[in-house]
């Protein structure tokens, strides 16, 4: 059954986007494709930004790793759980943010790099800072400081013990997140839209302009294989990377972390202020310019416009009713990737051999950009199947936020399902329980805390997808996400503002759902 | 007064409770001398090790060489080496890789002549290119101890470095660290809690008890 439904979903549209891409017309066509004019400065583009992404997050993540994990400080945690938020914030709320940073009247308008390529590279390191921080810093905490006082004994200083011993042990853990990183930046695709336009852009975007201003399909289908190359060549390389780790480590764990020391201080200090201008500043930059009004002035003007359709030309509903959308539809969607997420994790974990590689197709959507994803569902989907038109349904749009949530739902439930010892259902199906009272009596009740951790995730993914959506949704339907990036990209003061307004809606809402379920995994740690 | 004078050194911990590690403790080994340093586990020895070598500041007292006060100095300034418990050999460069770690300014040849003299010294000749993962235990405490006197320190300081071993490959690499020792002549300066090891490899032992010497 989700076999079935991953492969209706997944499997079926990403195959017609290669069959589209390559067939028909030949390899010739594909190739014309390639040379059109746009496309190879859109492919330079992708692989700059990826580039300059990459390096950024490395660069202010590895030493927020060491600030925030290696030594240790009072008010840590809270910290620590700030820069993670800006991961899991909608790509049009953080597009938005760093427009307001940057634009000719914004904190850093000085810097004149509005609609620039630095700009998005900012919005990129922001999104992914915390990667670094988070996986080179655990790998970093569990490191045996005596290796480094080692090379200090021996005479190194504290930059050569650090080059010379300390990088290379890290070097794993920091290739993979580099990786991920170069994974996430080369098929990032709402804050490239947001931020560049037309100016700037990337295959991600191309595809979308080739599908909206142009309505080549054969033109977006062969971008959609050249962005398959971009992230096969970005997960061999993460692949690559952990296949080090696997050499490097094989010690044992333990915690190398220390008290920070007077001489740390300073460091400390300078990686929180630099943490604080990438994460803080774009987050004041947004809401002053949603307060903002023609004329200088600040009120809630900007807020009150949200409840008054805009008018057709721009947007045919609301603002307020594309919010409301966006809660249907992301709720249906948690429902769908919680029930799906169940069906695969159980399959991946407890299913018969034929059946674990479920997980990695599952896994597929998080590789795969959504961008394709949402191409390949407008390829496939637009038709009648079993009766169902959903062509003039908006069915397809929680489907595909489903899809995309999926990866990230099942990585949270499957090392859950995986710490139930399987003697334990063996254990009640011997007292005579049947398999659905084994579920209802054993598994919901140790699981259902991180089947609802998953779905709270997928809820509030699914209320900022943008990539996927933005192909499949119906013009008299947006979502949230839609809204902003239509209102941000129409001229108009009024439309302008109201768009930063709704960012800081979305922003909130997200958020608010994201603490919600924060509390519901602490709860859960509490139980066990 | 030359070799090492410790005077007054007290390590404290500041924590939920501040504990007292070392208490005001006072010694020193001349030039040349082998010193054990013999106490239970938590009697404070490995911490005034540390606070010796440089790893934890002494929150009073001095530390000094030829005279010289290093309490303040860092630690790879002070010439002092270190043999760990567990080696903490770099994983990821080889037998001669470690050894040459601390001689990395030596001109090539050189550096290569004196990883070859001490893999001898400590009986591991021809081993140089071996990766680390490939050496027994008794083999990896060798090349700590080949490390660690390759940039010829002033001091070596030893934290219980037979402990991880087995009791029959202990005895035997005991007689050896004190052949090695003597034969190039180190000044060291080694914690252990076996009174045995203490007696086959010092030339004069020192006891400590809750953080002092007795």
């Amino acid at each position: 059954m989700p076999a079935a439904f991953l492969a209706v979903l997944f499997v079926w549209p990403l195959a017609t986007v290669l069959a589209r891409g390559l067939a028909g017309t030949g390899t010739g066509a594909a190739l014309a494709v390639l040379v059109s004019p746009g496309v190879p400065d859109a492919l330079v583009t992708t692989v700059v930004l990826a580039g300059l992404g990459t390096a950024g997050s490395v660069v202010i993540g590895v030493p927020a790793a060491w600030a925030l994990y290696r030594v240790g400080w009072a008010g840590q945690r809270v910290v620590r759980a700030i820069v993670a938020v800006p991961f899991v914030l909608p790509t049009v709320v953080v597009a938005a943010a760093f427009g307001a940073l940057f634009a000719r009247h914004g904190v850093l308008g000085w810097a004149g790099l509005d609609h620039s390529v630095a700009a998005i590279v900012c919005a990129l390191v922001f999104f992914n800072v915390s990667v670094v921080t988070r996986v080179v810093g655990s790998s970093w905490a569990a490191l045996d400081p005596g290796t480094q006082v080692a090379a200090r004994t021996l005479g190194a200083s504290r930059w050569r013990a650090f080059r010379t011993v300390t990088l290379p042990a890290l070097a794993p853990a920091l290739g993979a997140a580099a990786a991920v990183v170069l994974l996430f930046c080369s098929t990032s695709f709402g804050v490239v839209l947001v931020l560049g336009g037309a100016r700037v852009r990337t295959v991600e975007t191309e595809i979308y302009f080739q599908v909206n201003s142009f309505l080549d399909l054969h033109a977006a289908a062969v971008l959609g294989i050249v962005q398959l190359v971009f992230v096969a060549a970005a997960l061999g390389l993460a692949s690559w990377a952990r296949r080090g780790r696997d050499r490097v480590a094989g010690g044992r764990e333990l915690d190398g972390s220390r008290p920070s020391s007077a001489a740390d201080r300073p460091w400390v200090a300078a990686v929180l202020v630099a943490l604080a201008t990438l994460i803080v500043l774009p987050a004041v930059a947004l809401l002053e310019r949603s307060l903002r009004v023609a004329g200088g002035g600040h009120s809630l003007t900007n807020y009150l416009a949200l409840f008054s359709a805009p008018g057709t030309a721009v947007l045919p509903v609301s603002v307020v009713q594309a919010a409301l959308n966006s809660l249907v539809t992301a709720g249906i969607a948690a429902v769908i990737a919680g029930a799906l997420t169940v069906a695969v994790a159980s399959a991946a974990v407890r299913g018969p051999r034929w059946a674990r590689w479920l997980d990695g197709v599952a896994m597929g959507p998080l590789g795969v950009s959504a961008v394709v994803i949402g191409l390949g569902m407008l390829l496939t989907l637009n038709r009648e199947i079993a009766g169902v038109d959903l062509r003039t349904s908006w069915w397809l749009v929680p489907l595909a936020q489903a899809i995309v949530a999926l990866p990230l739902a099942v990585r949270i439930l499957v090392p859950a399902m995986r710490a139930i010892d399987p003697r334990l259902r063996a254990a009640a199906a011997s007292l005579g329980a049947s398999p659905w009272r084994v579920w209802r009596t054993l598994d919901w009740r140790l699981l259902r805390g991180p089947i609802a951790l998953s779905a709270g995730f997928a809820f509030a993914i699914a209320m900022g997808e943008f990539g996927a959506t933005s192909f499949v949704a119906r013009p008299d339907r947006p979502t949230l996400p839609l809204a902003i990036a239509r209102l941000l990209s129409r001229p108009g003061a009024q439309n302008v503002g109201m768009g930063f307004a709704a960012a800081v809606l979305l922003g909130v809402a997200t958020g608010a759902i994201m603490l919600t379920t924060e509390r519901l995994r602490t709860r859960v740690r509490a139980d066990v | 007064m030359s070799g090492l004078v410790v005077s007054q050194v007290s390590v404290t911990y500041r924590g939920r409770e501040t504990v007292t590690a070392v208490d005001g403790v006072s010694l020193s080994v001349a030039k040349g001398e082998i010193v054990a340093l013999l106490g239970p586990s938590g009697c404070g020895k490995s911490s005034l090790l540390a606070a010796i070598v440089g790893i934890v500041e002494p929150t009073a007292g001095t530390v000094a060489f030829d005279d010289e006060d290093v309490t303040q100095t860092p630690i790879h300034e002070r010439g002092f080496g270190l043999v760990f418990q567990d080696g903490q050999l770099f994983p990821h460069l080889s037998v001669g890789g470690n050894v040459a770690y601390g001689i990395h300014a030596l001109p090539r040849g050189e550096r290569e002549c004196r990883v070859a003299e001490l893999l001898h010294l400590v009986g591991l000749e021809g081993l140089a290119h071996r990766a680390i993962t490939e050496l027994s235990g008794g083999q990896r405490q060798r090349v700590a101890l080949a490390r660690s006197l390759a940039p010829r320190p002033r001091l070596l300081c030893l934290d219980e470095p037979l402990s991880s071993l087995d009791a029959e490959l202990r005895e035997r690499l005991a007689d050896d660290l004190r052949d090695v020792l003597t034969a190039s002549g180190t000044t060291a300066l080694m914690v252990t809690h076996d009174p045995s090891e203490a007696a086959r490899v010092a030339s004069r032992t020192l006891r400590m008890e809750a953080g002092r010497l007795i």
